[in-house]
């Protein structure tokens, strides 16, 4: 089997979780830039930060057959620093042009905040100039209904975005149609204890559909687990899915998504 | 999927989790204190559970969920508690 992992934390991760990513037939694993578990102190840290996915970590992948892309931001946990937003939006063109960079990400909101919602406008902003993809964050638990909302409408607010271009991850069974039904790509996060397992994440499939979205793992250095999106494949396997039909949701939609994005070449 | 199989593949996994369901109220109703908000929204969610109509995973998420509409003035944590904390 073969997939693409389309969210993965990988500087979290040991490179043993690269061995067992590549044993599984993962072909690439895209990285968002998140929050690291504490607030960085400057923007010379999301410097090396950005330095780390654009340079270094694309290289560990490749020891494993593994191509390595990435997505930039400020995370919205550290948005709420206004000024340290703004530092951090100034850096990023300056990595635009590298070659494993997809577009602007993990952006979006965490506690729904004023400023939150402000600098993801920026963000919009900063990726419609510079014709950039969108990945977006949604919050976590009760949050995520009102902050999917609000970033709904800061999205279709910039009429520069492309729907199609814009992929809203993390929903769930409250959240997925609004984000299909406004002509987004949706993203499902497959977590141990929150987000979708991979039985819920196959109902939401069963019962929305297969078009515009993905599944990923979202490994971290939090609870969560590299393999995922392979055992959720197998458990479509136990449901009688075809292999068609995993092989479109695990590799051929994330591929053309990224596609978009004329960097995203796995050979 | 038939319900047959679909039980065969997910009854034993659905009654582990139903009856840490029940161990778990079980610990609270052991505990000492007061319960804070969430205990409330747990039980108003379990509700959901035993309507007999479709979607009761989305009903439960709903019930759980912030309905508010306005960005708040400042995040004064980064966490989320799992539960929306009404105020009275």
């Amino acid at each position: 089997m073969r997939y693409i992992e389309s969210h993965g934390h990988m500087v979290s991760r040991v490179t043993d979780d690269y061995v067992d990513m590549a044993m599984a037939g993962c072909q690439a694993v895209c990285e968002p830039a998140f929050w690291a578990g504490f607030d960085r102190s400057s923007v010379q840290g999301f410097y090396d930060y950005f330095c780390q996915l654009t340079e270094h970590e694309p290289k560990r992948a490749a020891k494993f057959g593994l191509r390595h892309f990435t997505w930039l931001c400020i995370n919205p946990k550290e948005s709420e620093d206004m000024k340290l937003a703004d530092e951090v939006l100034a850096i990023i063109p300056k990595f635009l042009d590298r070659p494993t960079v997809l577009g602007i990400g993990e952006i979006g909101l965490n506690k729904n905040s004023r400023n939150e919602l402000k600098v993801l406008e920026r963000h919009i902003d900063l990726a419609a100039r510079h014709d950039q993809l969108i990945l977006v964050h949604t919050p976590h638990l009760e949050d995520k209904l009102k902050g999917t909302r609000l970033i709904i409408d800061a999205l279709k607010g910039d009429k520069r975005i492309q729907r199609e271009r814009v992929i809203i991850d993390h929903v769930e069974e409250h959240t997925v149609k609004l984000v299909l039904d406004a002509g987004f790509w949706a993203g499902m996060t497959l977590y141990p204890e929150s987000k979708c397992s991979p039985a819920r994440a196959i109902d939401i499939v069963e019962v929305y559909g297969a078009e515009r979205i993905w599944m990923n793992s979202a490994c971290d250095w939090g609870v969560s687990v590299p393999l995922a999106v392979p055992k959720t494949a197998l458990e479509m396997r136990k449901r009688g899915h075809s292999v068609e039909a995993i092989d479109k949701l695990v590799y051929q939609n994330p591929l053309k998504f990224m596609r978009q994005c004329p960097k995203f070449d796995l050979v | 999927m038939t319900r047959q199989q679909l039980l065969d593949l997910y009854f034993m996994d659905a009654r582990s989790k139903l009856i840490d369901l029940a161990a778990f109220m079980d610990r609270l109703d052991r505990g000492e204190g007061e319960a804070d908000f969430r205990l409330k929204a747990f039980r108003q969610a379990l509700k959901e559970l035993d309507r007999k109509e479709p979607q009761r995973a989305k009903r439960v998420l709903l019930s759980l969920s912030d309905h508010t509409t306005k960005p708040i003035a400042k995040a004064t944590t980064k966490a989320a508690s799992g539960a929306y904390y009404k105020l009275e």
